[in-house]
């Protein structure tokens, strides 16, 4: 009981991550009409936004330690140490969550850059074409990052006060022992409202609402004289944001390097295609789907019966509701059948 | 484009007999690239192979397969095993590689064609990807998982020993009754396979056939109205350029015998994806260029180190060689990724159709025929809108 | 002669003496520029200087992936050994190493010269790399990799091709073992000898009543490290409670490690490497595993295979957990600190492991060369078989004829508490003695194969 109950939450939490990304990527989608193979690559860029918060925050005062010889070896004492003293050091502390407030403006600008100088151009062109050219500038982003940070990944760590675990378990009466780490949690917590920020955009506010117009019927949209274009330019930039944010929060618990994108795109497009490409609720739906039968799967209950069945479950997943549900779990008819 | 006009067969014959001596002749004109060793020319020839037989899909029918990189997984898996039980002959490795793809294909492409569009493109590369995950883990007493499958010295080789030869010492090369398939032999091996395979694909882009798959990309639905069956058609270009993706799989292990799983990754389906489009979709040797193009970037920029650029700049004085060896270091060696990505989005921002496109435009820039030109143009622009 | 072996024998080598070849040739009317054939007289072979002034030497590294800055290490490693072969420098080991017939000059009077590659740590991407080195530039060595199974591959590889092979990193037992090969060589250590070096240590640290939990990377090196270290640690006493597979790149480990949590076992053991390991790590000590009372006892988390990179990687979390290493740059002796410090000055930081054993290994391989009066590969393996040097970083050491394995000191290492700098990562725990670590050489099973190709 403990050990499903915990699963629910991995699975859930998972579900958290995987939803978040393809909320992005299938919004893109249902707005511009455009396959964002690149899409991986601004997940990886908001990582990135937390990992050069954490390294503008640690600049320091390097002393040279004495003992090591041939090579120049530093103990380094940040600035913000030296100046506010344990102040500075709750800063630091806080590198990751503080990151969020610089991720928004710096993943909305690229965004709305991508969409300015790049997608827009591709608006009208084959789906192959966007693939491919969302792909290039996906490898492009990605060894910018390398060059600049190396392959390595670098570890980001989550403020003290939430590095530690909470009694779940008490909570549903299941013994003090199941225990689940407070970052997870506040992940879920934040997917899920940021999750619930993108629908409340998009169904009570006017400009959501003419933005779902847009998707709905560009034409007659643009026909009533409204700027559709400048606002899917914003949306361009929310969905950035949206995937900066997942990944600003998911450093805690993968330490990120340049290659993380790439990690995500394969995944992400299943989970968008199995919701059914352009459907919101689709995406979401089949990220915490995925994920908590991905964590199912992965129990060593499930393995002995069915040996590198946690290697496939994705896939075969993906298998089986494409072919029960044509258009994936909430797919419109006639999008992206041509 | 010249394949959507009617071609005589006559100049399809000259078409191949030029290509055939072009081909041929690589070891000689490849030599200033710096490409004329064996290997390379080998995957040129390879990856040829798997492009063209992708370029029917693709290119033709429009379907955009993710997944066929399963299908050279399980060519140079079959042909490694056929080289470890039954011989070291290439001819059974080709036949049981080419065949058991194109079952294997069969049985994918069965269940993938049911549906189209990006959900065709997901379930084939979850097939793919499946295939991939299950050879790299679970599936290693057969695929060797992570090392790759290899020859050893204690393999049955059933008919080799059955017609009294044995291998002494080192391990037994693949060959052709004698004719090795590494180096510049095994060149030519992959170089006669070539060019019948394309002599094939030529056939196929001519045939009555090939035209009801490129109705098929222009307009399913009215071919369905016309009372016409798409499926079958459908099933037979997915399992002919999954035999064409098994043949370059086998070859690929009669050139090394050695089978990795990386090979079925989806990095790999994507790069032959990235070879059609480069090279031009829908055109008869556009796949041959990208495969061509894209295999030289891989072996001859990821070479280049620090070393080889100041020794390249050393003509510039030394406080303007360091400075600018390194500024080109950051595109090749450890970056020549990056080069990659910045190539693709090039061509496909300014050359939609692939190189192609621009030997095309290249040649009407050169010949320049004044007003033919803009109607020929606008022609052109019909073709590429449709055929990619 | 090739009539009657044609019959019994169709190798390739018999075929190619013979006038079969050019016959072979006329059938599909091509002309070969360039034509090579191998052995063709027992004097020729691939890699052959000739009368060149330079000797050129493969470096294939992982320059794009996971492992790029391993491999960006390992090639600064090797030019490093370049430049002091060729007497540019301070000489680093060349004044350390005993016995060692460099002079400074190169190779036999050769300047050494490199090309490089990229094996994208992929099988395929890195035969085809280190057939460009052989095919094309004609390196009479190729070296490198970070990775077992593109080792294994290319040494594979080396082997057909009659080109002596000078493993990097590479840990699992197969290299050595299984799949040894007459053209392969590895300097570095394998998982059977972390097993060893690391499970006296554990029972001192950790006692003899331990139940330990598996998590393994689901290819062929996890599996021989779960071996290795399993049948090491259930020698000490203790039991093993599960085994768990884990795919390749799973990024988050999250589904595996809640088990842990409550299987009763108070060690958990993560047979992963590289991103892997930085992953499982992280996310285990999040899990607040390492916080954990069990059994009465502190619940451990052991990584038999350690190094800085992925210390760095793990950062926090990797402070106090134990691992093996097979070099670290702190070590005092004469030849690590000969090396640390010609790398150090060259490049400012201190090398990895991975650099050490590259370093090390192109040295072994111009020296044996050197010893044997000729690059043909038959002498040179000659002279490597059985080689014992010392002053390389490592002790005494051993390349054990047999199966081609160095066998030298282990060190156990510990990731520090409280480092003194930036690249003050792990410490050394104990430096294990060669004699604890070493195995029958036919343990693995596995054949070299000839001398001669």
């Amino acid at each position: 009981m403990d050990a499903i109950f915990l699963q629910i939450l991995n699975g859930l939490d998972k579900g958290g991550a995987y939803a978040l990304i393809a909320l992005g990527l299938t919004l893109v989608f249902g707005t511009l009409g455009v396959v964002n193979f690149a899409h991986g690559a601004i997940f990886m860029m908001g990582a990135f936004c937390a990992v050069t918060l954490e390294k503008l925050l640690t600049l320091s005062v390097k002393v040279k330690d004495e003992s090591v010889t041939f090579f120049d070896a530093y103990k380094e004492t940040p600035y913000l140490e030296l100046w506010f003293g344990d102040t500075g050091t709750a800063i630091i502390d806080w590198s990751v969550p503080l990151s969020i407030i610089l991720a928004i403006p710096v993943m909305l600008l690229i965004g709305i850059v991508m969409e300015r100088f790049l997608i827009r151009h591709f608006y009208k062109r084959p789906h192959a074409e966007q693939i491919l050219v969302t792909f290039g500038l996906a490898i492009v982003l990605q060894e910018v990052v390398k060059a600049a940070f190396g392959a390595n990944p670098i570890p980001q760590g989550a403020p003290d006060i939430v590095s530690g675990s909470a009694a779940v378990g008490a909570l549903f009466g299941l013994g003090e022992a199941v225990v689940y780490p407070w970052w997870r949690l506040i992940y879920l917590a934040f997917s899920l409202m940021t999750i619930g920020l993108v629908f409340s955009f998009l169904h009570f506010t006017t400009y959501g609402m003419v933005v779902r117009a847009g998707m709905a019927d560009r034409e007659t949209v643009e026909l009533l004289g409204i700027n559709i274009e400048r606002r899917f330019t914003i949306v361009f930039g929310i969905a950035a944001v949206v995937a900066g944010l997942a990944g600003v929060m998911y450093t805690p618990v993968l330490p990120p390097d340049y290659h993380l994108g790439m990690d995500f795109l394969v995944l992400s497009f299943v989970v968008v295609v199995v919701g059914g490409m352009g459907s919101l609720p689709g995406a979401v739906a089949a990220g915490f789907l995925l994920g908590i039968l991905q964590s199912f799967s992965s129990m060593t209950e499930v393995k002995d019966i069915f040996p590198g069945i946690d290697q496939i479950i994705i896939y075969l997943v993906a298998v089986v509701i494409l072919l029960t549900r044509p258009r994936g779990l909430m797919g419109r008819r006639g999008v992206m059948e041509s | 484009m010249s394949n959507t006009k009617i071609v005589s067969p006559k100049k399809d014959m000259i078409f191949m007999a030029i290509l055939s001596a072009v081909v041929l002749t690589m070891p000689l004109w490849l030599q200033p690239f710096g490409a004329a060793y064996p290997d390379l020319m080998q995957k040129f020839m390879i990856f040829g192979i798997f492009a063209i037989g992708y370029n029917i899909l693709f290119g033709l029918t429009g379907y955009l397969s993710f997944g066929h990189a399963a299908f050279l997984g399980v060519g140079s898996y079959t042909a490694v095993w056929s080289f470890k039980l039954l011989s070291m002959n290439v001819i059974p490795a080709l036949i049981f590689g080419t065949v058991l793809s194109g079952l294997f294909a069969l049985a994918i492409g069965f269940v993938s064609l049911r549906r189209s569009g990006i959900y065709f493109s997901i379930l084939t590369l979850a097939f793919a990807q499946m295939s991939y995950n299950l050879a790299y883990s679970v599936l290693t007493p057969i695929t060797n998982g992570e090392t790759g499958l290899q020859l050893e010295q204690a393999d049955p080789r059933v008919l080799d020993r059955m017609s009294g030869i044995v291998a002494d010492g080192s391990l037994p090369t693949p060959n052709l009754f004698g004719i090795e398939g590494i180096g510049y032999s095994g060149f030519y091996i992959c170089a006669a396979l070539m060019l019948i395979s394309f002599f094939i694909y030529l056939r196929i882009f001519r045939s009555p056939f090939g035209l009801k798959l490129r109705a098929i990309k222009s307009n399913q639905n009215r071919m369905g109205y016309t009372g016409f069956s798409t499926r079958p058609y459908l099933m037979t270009a997915f399992v002919i350029s999954g035999m064409y993706a098994g043949l370059a799989g086998s070859l690929l292990a009669v050139t090394d015998p050695l089978a990795g799983a990386e090979r079925m990754q989806w990095t790999a389906s994507g790069e032959v994806v990235l070879i059609t489009i480069l090279g031009g979709v829908g055109t008869l040797i556009g796949p041959l260029l990208g495969a061509g193009i894209i295999k030289y970037f891989e072996n001859i920029f990821s070479a280049f180190n620090d070393t080889v650029l100041l020794n390249a700049f050393s003509f510039l004085p030394d406080w303007l060689a360091h400075p600018v060896a390194s500024l080109v270091g950051l595109f090749v060696g450890e970056g020549w990724h990056l080069t990659l990505g910045l190539v693709f989005m090039l061509i496909v921002i300014f050359l939609p159709g692939g190189i192609m496109e621009g030997i095309s435009r290249l040649s009407r820039l050169v010949t320049n025929r004044g007003k033919s030109d803009s109607h020929e143009n606008k022609e052109k622009e019909q073709t590429s809108a449709g055929e990619v | 002669m090739s009539e009657t072996k044609l019959i019994g024998n169709v190798s390739r080598r018999t075929i190619l003496k013979g006038s079969a070849a050019t016959t072979g040739a006329a059938l599909i009317g091509g002309t070969f520029p360039m034509h090579f054939i191998k052995n063709a007289h027992a004097q020729t072979f691939r890699g052959d200087p000739g009368s060149a002034a330079s000797v050129k030497l493969g470096f294939n590294v992982p320059q794009t992936g996971p492992y790029a800055d391993e491999g960006a290490d390992e090639l600064r490693a090797y030019q490093l050994a370049v430049k002091h072969i060729n007497g540019e420098g301070d000489g680093g080991m060349l004044n350390t190493m005993k016995p060692l017939e460099l002079k400074g000059n190169g190779i036999l009077g050769k300047k050494v010269e490199f090309v490089t590659g990229d094996t994208q740590t992929k099988s395929d991407a890195a035969r085809a790399s280190a057939k460009r080195m052989i095919e094309k530039d004609n390196v009479a060595m190729v070296t490198g990799g970070s990775s077992s199974g593109v080792a294994i591959a290319v040494q594979g590889l080396c082997q057909e091709m009659g080109v002596i092979f000078m493993a990097g990193l590479t840990h699992s037992n197969d290299t050595t073992g299984k799949d040894k090969k007459r053209y392969g060589f590895r300097h570095f250590f394998n998982a059977y000898m972390s097993g060893q070096a690391i499970a006296p240590v554990l029972l001192d640290e950790y006692g003899n009543e331990r139940r330990a939990y598996h998590l393994t990377a689901d290819y062929t090196w996890g599996w021989t490290q779960e071996e290795s270290i399993k049948a090491a640690t259930e020698n000490i006493g203790w039991e093993t409670v599960n085994t768990v597979r884990t795919p390749v790149g799973a990024g988050d480990f999250s589904q595996y490690i809640t088990p842990v949590l409550n299987s009763g076992a108070d060690v958990l053991i993560l047979n992963h490497y590289g991103k892997d390991m930085v992953n499982s790590l992280t996310q285990a000590v999040q899990f607040g595993l390492r916080d954990k009372q069990v059994n009465g006892k502190n619940f451990e988390i052991v990584v038999p295979l350690y190094s800085r990179l992925m210390a760095q990687g793990a950062g926090e979390a990797a402070k106090g957990i134990l691992g093996t290493t097979n070099w670290h740059w702190s070590l005092t002796d004469a030849g690590s600190q000969a090396f640390v410090k010609s790398f150090g000055q060259e490049y400012g930081f201190p090398p990895s492991q991975a650099a050490h054993t590259c370093y090390v290994q192109t040295l072994l391989y111009a020296n044996a060369c050197e010893m044997a009066g000729t690059f043909a590969p038959w002498e040179v393996i000659k002279q490597l078989e059985g080689f014992e040097f010392d002053g390389a970083g490592n002790g005494p050491t051993l390349y054990r004829a047999e199966d081609h394995q160095c066998f030298k000191d282990v060190l156990v290492v510990r990731g520090k508490e409280n480092p003194q700098s930036n690249f003050d990562l792990l410490e050394v725990v104990k430096n294990v003695p060669r004699a604890q670590v070493e195995y029958p050489a036919d343990m693995f099973g596995g054949e070299l194969g000839p001398y001669q190709v």
